[in-house]
């Protein structure tokens, strides 16, 4: 192992989607050499699936929103579980993260005066999505990966070499984050394409990894999305908080089998999409929340007139945050109202002229016809909840995006927790890549240029980081002779698993079961073996992805097996109520300390913590009224 | 027309040392062959002939219709016509076809534009025979240089085929005349005039020149209003270029060739009133 | 419909070499190529090496040659082929093999490169932009673009032509070059950068003969030769050969 490629650089971010390309301009940007690091080729990152928009209170279209009611709607979406200051510091600078893309040259739709055009969306108040037709997320990834090319060039210009002060490591995968001295040292990588190991030392690493989607069957995630950076900071010593919170987006495609789960996006409701079950009744009218009955709409009529006329009539219900409406399809898929393909419908071709559908949906309109031969302008899409988002992730200090207990270790984007609480908003992840991507790079570089010396790398990690990943190729059965173990068949029993036990609707017993079956898996796991060698060997890749799914999946299952309640991402059928003790409280997953000697032992152990009190001048923007339904007795009368 | 099967060529293209070895030239199944040879087969068809037609220097006149290919008619050696396009620029030292003189102008037009260099760079030229299709070129420079540089000079025949659009629109006009030049009439050789004029402005305003020239080169339509809804119909009807290039190429050919049935005695003109 | 068995053919080998390998796999309702390509490594071939990211047609990761056509991989449905019909699936034939139907793309990459960035307009401020949208129109169609290179793989002046790939960008770059020269603030102009004129000069519009490949293509629909090409065309055509506009440059540098 000793003739391993190293290269020195000051801050590496681990991912290059909306959050670590922003985090990788902000540093080089305050002259940090940056490396990010990708598993797939630039730009092509998980972000470009973010169809609505991005959410900032620019008062373009609605001049009454401002940074206070975007949080305000936040809170309550995430009922109130989300680290608080998180939530400020996110709605205070959206705005600003959103007009800088445009100084790079990012075009959104336009109002008629020539300003951000801003849509409506699940949970938002005002119209405050900013948005490109339903490609916002392709606009964002294209615009920071054109950026960060004409840094490229300057650098280029300056010193003759386009990768001097920032470069992009693409189809690279990190498998440990490496320390040394107690802190980050740099990681330890293989690229993708040759199998070739390598490592990057660097005293400041971002995770900017994305969620965990892969570790559910139906999910609207790609293959990227196995909870790498969630793992690699379980593995450095980091918490993750709140990861019992899954966010099952209410509209993925439910049929043809083969496009199960990919997004249907929120504007098509936002737009005035509706759902109706198989008796024709828009049923979300018997699904809004105490918490929210004042806020949506009572009768059809009065929905319907909200979208022309949004300060005399309350919303329709089918914008509900995502958590209430999946549930809501869930509920009357098993009373025996859902479609053909279990799902509920989704219409909007009796509800807008067919040139305007292809017009503001685009992509939807192609995606239905391509894969499903739906034409979304003259029938109603089948559609049913996905897995979409984790809330939990993490835990970092809400102005540093610094993880907690580790030097040197940074969380930008829905790999870090906190922001979303127990569920996010439409809109809101966009503009929380943005917001902490650029805070992560900013205190990544900072911190790297603050440090005296470069911290040193620990060899023996680096060696035992090589075993580990060349383990798949020698793999033994559980008897001698018998055949290792079929990555790809571990995968789907786990993904299995997690989808019936560990799902939108969850009960003790399943997610003790699932545990169970976990732990099996792990063993099985460590007997995972691939063939062939190590160029572009995806069962390799694989394989490594799979301790990934497996630490995660064990922190989701765990985490949601002991809150005894219902909230957000959460919902259990045997604690269905919302309980006000539990909101100030947060799981805290730890790596066990003696996990790893025996794969059959839990690898994970849970933490309860409790949150700081919110700070008074923000409780202020909100009604008591309001505020009784969510806080405990205590936080009241503080 | 390659079939794909022959031996492959050693080290450029698709078999460059470097890329994937597949010894066949193109894996497509469908008859990608067809779009190209129809194509040929159409130009080379137009081409005989037209050319036939051009250097006949006869039967292009019969009252009241004059043949598209003769007008305007520019040497002293041209049929007289009343009131017809007969301008004498080119006087008496011209002794051949006088179609000669004016049919360069609508030949430079088509010949430059956009969807027929496409056409014969496709069905001619086999550069490229048809997508992801080898081509059996070992070099290729494109329109980097001369002559084919000279395709950008398109819209100078843009220009010119205005006015000879207009004169066949007043050819049109003309043929609302019956044989001895009284007005009111109509035979069956205004309708196909009219057909054949409608087609030939189509064509000529759908041009990708002409799209730019409208509006395309403007950075602010929000700043010129009428020149952005200009540019919008003339969108639209670029977006038909290549179909309003064949119909357009197909009914000049049928008025000539109608011009010439009349002319030569081979078919009476059916007067409608 | 109900499930069957299909003939599939798939390139496997690596710079050293390859080819064609008969596979026969199921296939049911509703699949896609990349179902079957991911069937494949579940089940025979754990190694096959394919990129893939969204299988939603919105990331451009799985382009690849079926039936000799280039396409991606997850919008191309089974249901076009007849049960019959042997599938043949290879890589992009355009560029370097990296392994299987992975191809090494980075040329893309150095084009980018190779086209200046956006210009901010001096002066104005972020949130002050002002645009319309029929200005914007344009260059949004091309900022559709999911950057899959089928238009890059297809284009015959580097598909057959290696040699070309120096001095030409391909029909995805030069759409760049064309959405920054429409941008309503590119403010490129004002730094002595002539878009229309570096698109000839430096990028290569001329190697172009527009037989519209690159659009039969796109799967995202972008009209890239009529809406980007050709304008690009007749810009550089403004420039260079517009008589007056050439003489007006003559005298004016005489004068400087």
């Amino acid at each position: 192992m000793t003739e391993l490629e190293r290269q020195q650089w000051d801050v590496v971010v681990v991912g290059a989607g909306g959050a670590g390309l922003r985090a990788a301009i902000e540093a080089r940007e305050r002259g940090a050499r940056t490396a990010v690091i990708c598993k797939s080729l630039f730009g092509k990152a998980h972000t470009v699936m973010a169809e609505g928009g991005i959410a900032a209170s620019m008062g373009n279209v609605n001049s009454n929103d401002n940074w206070q009611v975007h949080f305000r709607d936040t809170m309550r979406g995430g009922k109130f579980l989300n680290q608080w200051r998180m939530a400020e510091l996110h709605a205070r600078e959206a705005p600003d993260r959103v007009w800088e893309l445009e100084t790079w040259g990012a075009l959104f739709d336009r109002t008629k005066d020539g300003r951000i055009s801003q849509r409506n969306f699940g949970g938002h108040e005002y119209p405050r999505l900013a948005h490109v037709g339903d490609r916002t997320g392709l606009e964002l990834i294209r615009t920071l990966q054109q950026k960060i090319v004409s840094l490229q060039q300057e650098d280029e210009r300056e010193l003759g070499d386009y990768e001097a002060g920032l470069k992009v490591f693409q189809e690279c995968t990190v498998t440990r984050v490496l320390k040394g001295d107690g802190r980050v040292s740099g990681v330890f990588c293989y690229e993708r394409e040759s199998g070739r190991f390598f490592v990057l030392e660097a005293p400041s690493v971002i995770l900017a990894t994305g969620g965990i989607g892969k570790s559910f069957k139906v999910t609207s995630n790609s293959w990227e999305y196995t909870g790498d950076g969630h793992a690699l900071a379980l593995l450095a010593g980091a918490p993750l908080i709140n990861m019992e919170f899954v966010q099952f987006h209410p509209t993925g495609m439910v049929w043809p089998p083969s496009v199960k789960g990919i997004l249907v996006t929120e504007s098509v409701r936002g737009d005035g999409g509706v759902l109706r079950n198989s008796e024709g009744k828009r049923f979300m009218f018997d699904y809004v929340p105490d918490v929210f009955k004042e806020k949506y709409a009572q009768s059809e009529d009065e929905g319907d007139r909200w979208y022309d006329d949004p300060d005399h009539n309350r919303r329709p219900p089918e914008l509900l945050p995502r958590d209430e409406v999946a549930r809501a399809i869930n509920a009357e898929v098993k009373a025996g109202r859902g479609s053909p393909h279990g799902g509920v419908f989704l219409d909007v071709s009796t509800r807008m002229p067919a040139d305007v559908i292809r017009r503001r949906l685009p992509s939807m309109y192609h995606q239905f016809k391509e894969l499903a031969d739906v034409d979304i302008t003259a029938e109603a899409m089948e559609v049913g909840p996905t897995c979409h988002y984790v809330m939990g992730g993490i835990a970092v200090e809400s102005d540093t995006a610094a993880a907690l207990g580790v030097p040197g270790l940074f969380a930008a984007g829905e790999v870090a927790g906190g922001m979303h609480g127990s569920n996010r908003l439409g809109g809101n992840s966009l503009s929380d890549l943005l917001v902490f991507g650029r805070r992560a790079g900013l205190h990544a570089a900072e911190y790297a240029q603050r440090l005296p010396a470069r911290p040193t790398v620990d060899e023996t990690r680096i060696d035992a980081a090589a075993a580990e990943a060349l383990r798949p190729f020698s793999a033994e059965g559980p008897a001698d002779g018998a055949a290792p173990e079929n990555p790809y068949t571990l995968h789907q029993e786990l993904q299995q698993t997690m989808n019936d036990l560990v799902g939108i609707i969850r009960r003790a017993g399943e997610m003790e079961q699932a545990l169970e079956k976990l732990a099996e898996l792990r063993v099985r796991a460590s007997r995972a073996g691939v063939e062939g060698h190590r160029q572009f060997n995806p069962g390799w890749h694989l394989s490594l992805d799979l301790r990934n799914m497996l630490l995660v999946s064990e922190c989701v299952a765990r985490a949601a097996l002991e809150r005894t309640e219902s909230r957000g991402g959460h919902t259990r059928e045997d604690c269905p109520g919302m309980e006000r003790e539990w909101r100030r409280a947060n799981l805290v997953c730890r790596l066990a300390p003696a996990a790893g000697a025996d794969p059959a032992s839990g690898r994970i152990e849970l933490e309860r913590k409790t949150t700081d009190p919110i700070r008074p001048d923000l409780l202020a923007l909100f009604e008591k009224e309001e505020l009784v339904k969510y806080l405990a007795e205590e936080e009241l009368t503080e | 027309m390659a079939t794909g099967t022959e031996p492959p060529q050693v080290n450029t293209g698709v078999h460059g040392d470097t890329r994937a070895t597949i010894a066949p030239r193109h894996l497509r199944t469908d008859r990608w062959w067809l779009a190209p040879a129809l194509t040929a087969a159409g130009l080379l068809a137009f081409i005989v002939y037209s050319t036939w037609r051009a250097f006949a220097n006869d039967d292009y006149y019969a009252a009241p219709y004059v043949s598209p290919f003769y007008s305007p008619c520019l040497a002293e050696n041209c049929q007289p016509m009343h009131a017809g396009p007969n301008w004498e620029i080119f006087g008496s030292w011209w002794g051949l076809s006088p179609a000669l003189l004016i049919l360069i102008f609508p030949l430079g037009f088509r010949l430059t534009c956009y969807y027929y260099r496409k056409a014969y760079y496709r069905g001619f030229w086999a550069s490229p025979p048809a997508c992801a299709v080898a081509e059996p070129h070992k070099k290729y420079t494109g329109e980097t240089r001369f002559p084919l540089i000279l395709q950008n000079i398109h819209r100078y025949f843009f220009y010119a085929a205005l006015p000879v659009a207009a004169i066949l629109t007043y050819d049109t006009v003309l043929a609302f005349r019956d044989e001895n030049y009284e007005w009111g009439h109509m035979g069956l050789g205004t309708l196909v005039f009219l057909v054949n004029i409608v087609l030939i402005w189509a064509y000529t305003l759908s041009c990708h020149s002409c799209r730019h020239i409208i509006g395309g080169r403007l950075r602010h339509f929000s700043e010129h209003p009428v020149r952005y809804r200009l540019w919008g119909w003339v969108g639209k009807l670029n977006a038909r270029h290549m179909q309003l290039a064949w119909v357009s190429l197909f009914s000049v050919a049928l008025a000539d060739f109608y011009v010439y049935l009349v002319a030569s005695g081979a078919f009476d003109d059916p007067r409608l009133f | 419909m109900s499930a069957y068995r299909a003939h599939f053919r798939v390139w496997r080998g690596d710079q050293e070499g390859g080819g064609l390998e008969d596979f026969t796999v199921e296939v049911n309702d509703g699949e896609v190529v990349l179902d079957i390509i991911h069937r494949l490594q579940a089940t025979q071939a754990s190694d096959l090496a394919v990129r893939w990211n969204c299988k939603a047609g919105k990331c451009g990761s799985c382009s690849a040659e079926i039936n000799g056509r280039p396409r991606l991989l997850c919008m191309t449905r089974m249901s076009v082929f007849s049960r019959e019909e042997t599938v043949t699936v290879t890589p992009l034939r355009a560029f370097p093999v990296v392994r299987d139907l992975v191809t090494d793309v980075s040329f893309n990459y150095a084009k980018a490169r190779e086209v200046p960035s956006f210009v901010p307009p001096p002066g104005v401020a972020a949130g002050e932009y002002r645009m319309q949208q029929m200005d914007v129109d344009r260059s949004q169609e091309f900022r559709k673009c999911i950057e899959c290179f089928l238009c890059q793989d297809t284009c015959h002046v580097v598909r057959d032509h290696e040699e070309n790939k120096q001095a030409f960008a391909g029909p995805r770059f030069l759409m760049r070059v064309a959405e920054l020269d429409m941008h309503p603030l590119d403010a490129a102009a004002e730094t002595g950068l002539d878009r229309r004129a570096t698109a000839q000069d430096e990028h290569g519009l001329g190697y172009c003969n527009i037989t519209k490949c690159c659009t039969e293509v796109c799967p995202e629909g972008i009209k890239i030769t009529d809406n980007a090409l050709i304008p690009l065309k007749e810009r550089a055509a403004d420039r260079k050969y517009d008589p007056l506009v050439w003489l007006g440059n003559k005298i004016r540098r005489r004068e400087g």
